[in-house]
């Protein structure tokens, strides 16, 4: 049983087409066609990712590995298009295609009023096709496009409302941002290129170990090693990619976009593409001490220091946003130990849940009419009952609840990183214990704020219904909230079910055992997963295990803070708040990073600019053409003079020509 | 005694002489209504002089006439492209000098001539066969110049044309006595075996810059160039179109007789005072061009500015840069035709149409015209992927390879401040208001026919050059 390269083809090629139809001709075939094409790509394509990871799985098919088509070949180097299908491609593919499909069809009751309907639709699908080209490629330039392609449409969709200006703001900032980091991804790809001589993964990969005697010296007396070079840049591109600090600052206004492709692009795919390109470039990492390092300590400042900004947002997307940026900087610490299957495996439940509270989240925004203040929430649990129990499963998942599907991803990383030996790890220890608890407390806040309590908002009817319009009163609805329609919960079901289970059968497979065969390596020395999987004897006994946890009673300690401080004893929130009034406003200005960035690059480049125009431009430039051009002008106006219309002026011009001639012939002539 | 050898040799020019004297006759009978007779006859004449000069090209050159006529490649294609510039001028000058009661026979008679001037110029041999071709065109020139007795502006067009090209004439007269002294021989062929072993080499070569005087007069070149903005300006258009086409095919054949053919042996003499004559040329006609108003005026300082560019390509004296000359020279006719033959169907009765303020709207009143237009504007400009610009690229190329770098620079230059006024008539015909009556344009069908292909062969020329330049070379190539 081998992989065809027909359905591979096709599982890319039908969201794209897709893709088109809803974009090109959204006009002639309406909402109606429009959804209707690209939801039959995406399930055709997630269909068809099911049988290729039956196939890998159970059907014993080889690896795919092949070019589908040669761009042009420069002596050496040869650009593709090619797939390289293993099972860690499969299971990104599933979970992309999965979440996808399942998001558009929650598009269908989120964008119902929405003008820009089909463009919505052919901007999903192409994600869709985008995200697949990253996942499936076998060469870091088709990665490159489709790391590019990814971050395209992610700018469009935040800048989707294009006539808010926040929403401007937002996808200009995210674009600036993935400049920064994809400038690094792109010099490692040619530091890649330069080191090992080719593009191609398998190539590279095999010739890895020459970066062990290579080092490149920058600064005299100080060489690094091409390992460290490479891992730290590609790194680069992830940290743009996957938000990490100090490169996340995008993400949390990403949420300007429609929270369909919140859930999808900056929560469950796309983010997490970094995440997926570290663990595939494993070969290259597990050489560099170095680079591991650096990958470690990111990921667990991140994993920490936003979640704690989750606390003290009021916008419930963006609380659920920070929470994203927690959980990738978990599965970077992941990476940082050399668990780059726990981190795929972080990153395939946190897809799921994830999505689903988002979705939720975005459930809630509809009933309460495009309101996304929790302050003005509270109590809708009677109001939306399906909303209300997937996301108590989504945030218990999350919170790592043993059984649920995060309990098994996230205890795994932790005990991963208290296992590791490597520089970091002693801190990432900590930022991933605390944030237990950080994560807790958010998620339950969030819950409670919403759900539960009292409600502090008025229905008042007669008020206009204006949805997607942010100008209203607060707190005021023209009609009691209500549950979203079914294209809206059916998703939110059906990724309540993952969430909850899917922990359960892959476990022990994907983590502890050979699932991802070769497709991910790890060097004898750091196999913290290895270790942990001598200790393991099946996912009941984890469970249960874990309910004797550090980790547990940390997250519990968090749920217990939350449910006395949002729920039993309100007015105890601002007694907290007082009580640390100096943590609360470096949280709430997100430790003033954004003002930081503004002050130096953005106003800097504005200074920066300015003076190359002042200087550069009008002094230099516009002197030197506009200058040329008075002097033409000048020239032009002197010599027509010399057209006087006298035939003997004319005629002497002309001996004068010839006297010119034999003059300059008889001082520099060759007689 | 001529043989009959020399009689097949000379077959179109004898032809085209005694078709020219039957017109002369024909017309003699013809009434004013009846003139289309003379004009399509005409046309037909140069049609199958065309035929005759094609069909009849020997394989190896064919010299008459005891060596004053050569018949090579060279000339075949200058003769081929010359006549057709006439042939293109007849039919787009119809409608014009209908409108202005200029539509006499003379017309055709002295533009037959002309071009059977232009065929013996290129075809020559000898010194005397130079001076006869060369006299024959110019002095139909200067009566067609005065075709508008009554305009006075022509007549003194016609007038200082006239005394300049007797000036420049004197000239070159002047220095192939010289040469004649200082080698014994009217003959180029001698002339050239002979000047290596000159005893008086100082003579020859002021000899050769009379010559060059002479060649910088036809062309148009600065200094020489002085009567050109008052002919074209004066002149009637249609007469204008004529001038600013097929003479050029002749100075080309005229200055490659007489430098390479006859002067071959002073190359490295030559060479420096044409890339004098270049720079000027690139420098003054670019740079005059720009405080132009008037458009024939301005097409005028555009043509000096051509001449240096051809000047490039001769300048190189090698087969190769001869033929991305030449190359040039019938990409230039072929332009001139093209953006003169606008001006004829934009004017009318009482409008010349001939101010670049006279084309402002023209997108908007007739936009095929101004598309037509523009392209001949931007083959001027030398665009790509028009013809204008390989055929610069040519010419740049073959002074690069001749070791003239400086003057490459010279010539690109001269195109960036030649953009501005190209670019300048595009932007008024395309963006300004129009103003004043509307333009109407020519609806003469046969007008509009070759108008069309003469401005979209700028276009189809530029993508698919490849032929007619090869075509070129091979004339250099025996």
């Amino acid at each position: 049983m081998t992989l065809s390269q027909g359905i591979l083809l096709t599982i890319v090629l039908a969201p794209l087409a897709g893709s088109l139809l809803a974009g090109l001709f959204g006009r002639q075939i309406g909402r109606a066609g429009a959804h209707t094409v690209t939801i039959l790509g995406v399930a055709l394509s997630c269909a068809l990712s099911c049988y290729v990871l039956y196939q890998l799985v159970w059907g014993g098919a080889p690896t795919y590995d092949q070019n589908v088509y040669t761009w042009f070949e420069v002596g050496q180097l040869s650009a593709h298009v090619g797939f390289l299908v293993d099972r860690l491609t499969a299971m990104m593919m599933v979970v992309v295609t999965f979440v996808s499909l399942m998001v558009h069809v929650y598009t269908i009751g989120y964008m119902a009023d929405d003008d820009g309907y089909q463009r919505f639709f052919s901007y999903i699908a192409l994600f869709t096709f985008s995200m697949l080209m990253l996942v499936m490629s076998n060469n870091f330039l088709q990665l490159f496009f489709g790391w590019e392609a990814v971050g395209l449409v992610s700018y469009l969709l935040i800048g989707f409302w294009y006539k808010r200006p926040s929403a401007i703001y937002a996808n200009l900032k995210a674009f600036l941002v993935n400049r920064v980091g994809d400038f690094g991804f792109i010099l490692g790809i040619a530091a890649v290129l330069y080191w090992l001589g080719s593009l191609d993964y398998a190539q590279a990969f095999q010739q890895a170990g020459r970066l062990e005697d290579l080092t490149l010296t920058l600064v005299p007396g100080h060489p690094w090693h091409a390992a460290t070079v490479i891992g730290v840049l590609l790194f680069i591109g992830a940290m743009g990619k996957s938000a990490q600090v100090p490169l996340h600052v995008w993400l949390p206004d990403s949420m300007e976009g429609p929270t369909p492709i919140s859930a999808l692009i900056h929560a469950a795919t796309m983010v997490t593409a970094g995440i997926f390109m570290v663990a595939r470039m494993s070969p290259l990492y597990e050489l560099s001490e170095t680079a591991l390092s650096f990958v470690l300590v990111i990921g667990a400042t991140t994993a920490l220091f936003t979640g704690l900004i989750g606390i003290v947002q009021n916008d419930i997307k963006r609380v659920v946003a920070y929470s994203t940026l927690s959980q990738l900087g978990y599965m970077t610490v992941a990476l940082g130990v050399s668990a780059y299957s726990g981190a795929v495996y972080h990153l395939m439940t946190h897809a799921f849940f994830k999505a689903l509270l988002f979705l939720g989240a975005g459930s809630v925004i509809i009933a309460m009419h495009h309101e996304q203040d929790m302050r003005y929430m509270g109590g809708l649990r009677k109001y939306m009952p399906v909303t209300y129990i997937t996301m108590w499963i989504g945030s218990l998942a999350l919170a790592g609840m043993p059984g649920f599907a995060g309990f098994f991803s996230k205890d795994a990383i932790i005990e991963a990183v208290g296992a590791s030996q490597r520089a970091g790890s002693g801190y990432a220890y900590f930022c991933v214990m605390a944030g237990v608890f950080v994560t807790a407390l958010y998620s339950f806040r969030l819950l409670y704020l919403t759900f539960h309590g009292k409600e502090r908002f008025t229905v008042k009817a007669g008020h206009g219904a204006h949805h997607d319009d942010h100008h209203h009163e607060p707190g005021v609805l023209a009609h009691p909230p209500h549950e979203s329609p079914w294209v809206v919960t059916l998703p939110l079901v059906m990724l309540a079910i993952p969430s909850l289970l899917i922990g359960w059968p892959t476990i022990g497979p994907m983590l502890f055992g050979d699932y991802f065969g070769r497709s991910i390596v790890v060097g004898e020395a750091h196999d913290v997963l290895g270790e942990l999987g001598a200790e393991f004897h099946g996912p009941l006994a984890m469970v249960l295990h874990g309910f004797t946890q550090w980790p547990f009673w940390i997250a519990f300690a968090g749920f217990a803070v939350a449910t006395y401080v949002y729920l039993i004893d309100p007015a105890a929130a601002d007694r907290v708040r007082r009580a640390l009034k100096p943590v609360h406003e470096l949280l709430s200005h997100k430790y003033w990073i954004d003002e930081l960035y503004y002050a130096v690059f953005a106003k800097g480049g504005v200074r920066l600019g300015r003076a190359f125009w002042r200087g550069g431009d009008a002094a230099v430039i516009d002197g030197a053409i506009d200058g040329s051009a008075a002097l033409v002008a000048r020239a032009a106006a002197t010599l027509r003079g010399l057209q006087s219309g006298f035939l003997y002026h004319y005629a002497f011009a002309m001996i004068f020509g010839l006297v010119l001639l034999l003059a300059g012939f008889w001082l520099f002539g060759h007689v | 005694m001529p043989t009959l050898n020399d009689i097949l040799t000379l077959l179109p020019e004898l032809y085209l002489t005694g078709a020219v004297c039957m017109l002369l006759l024909i017309d003699v009978f013809l009434q004013a209504d009846q003139r289309w007779v003379t004009h399509w006859l005409a046309v037909l004449v140069l049609a199958v002089t065309g035929w005759l000069v094609v069909s009849g090209q020997p394989t190896a050159p064919t010299t008459a006439f005891g060596g004053m006529f050569v018949r090579d490649g060279v000339a075949e294609v200058l003769k081929v492209f010359a006549l057709l510039a006439s042939g293109i001028v007849l039919v787009l000058s119809r409608p014009y000098l209908r409108d202005r009661e200029l539509h006499l026979g003379e017309f055709y008679t002295l533009i037959l001539f002309a071009t059977l001037g232009i065929m013996l110029l290129v075809s020559a041999g000898s010194l005397v066969m130079i001076y006869l071709g060369l006299e024959l065109l110019t002095l139909s020139s200067y009566a067609l110049v005065a075709l508008n007795r009554d305009s006075r502006l022509s007549s003194e067009a016609a007038i200082k044309y006239f005394v300049l090209g007797a000036l420049a004439s004197g000239m070159l007269l002047y220095g192939m006595s010289m040469i004649y002294g200082a080698t014994g021989t009217l003959d180029l062929g001698s002339i050239r075996a002979a000047s290596a072993t000159s005893a008086h080499p100082t003579l020859l070569l002021f000899g050769l810059v009379f010559l060059i005087v002479g060649i910088g007069f036809k062309f148009g070149a600065a200094p020489f160039h002085m009567w050109l903005p008052d002919v074209y300006q004066g002149a009637p258009t249609a007469v204008t179109t004529f001038i600013g086409s097929a003479p050029k095919l002749a100075a080309f054949g005229m200055a490659y007789r007489l430098l390479d053919s006859g002067m071959g042996g002073l190359l490295v003499h030559w060479q420096e005072m044409l890339a004098v004559l270049a720079v000027l040329s690139l420098a003054i006609g670019n740079i005059v061009a720009i405080a132009q108003k008037n458009l024939k005026r301005m097409l005028a300082y555009s043509t000096i500015s051509h001449m240096g560019y051809l000047f490039l390509g001769l300048a190189n004296g090698t087969p190769a840069g001869y033929s991305a000359a030449m190359f040039y020279a019938i990409c230039y006719a072929l332009m001139a035709t093209a953006s003169f033959g606008i001006i004829l169907a934009l004017a009318r009765t009482g409008f010349e149409a001939e101010e670049i303020a006279d084309l402002k709207g023209l997108n908007q009143r007739s936009p095929w015209f101004a598309g037509l237009m523009a392209l001949a504007m931007f083959s001027l400009a030398g665009v790509p992927p028009l013809f204008g610009f390989f055929a610069k690229v040519l010419v740049l190329k073959a002074a690069i390879d001749a070791g003239m770098l400086w003057l490459a620079i010279v010539a690109i230059l001269a195109a960036i401040v030649g953009l501005y006024y190209y670019l300048q008539v595009v932007k008024v015909m395309y963006f300004d208001k129009p103003e004043g009556e509307p333009l109407r344009a020519q609806v003469d069908p046969s007008l509009r026919v070759v108008l069309s292909a003469n401005a979209l062969a700028l276009l189809v020329l530029g993508l698919w050059w490849g032929p007619l330049l090869a075509w070129c070379q091979r004339a250099f190539a025996g």
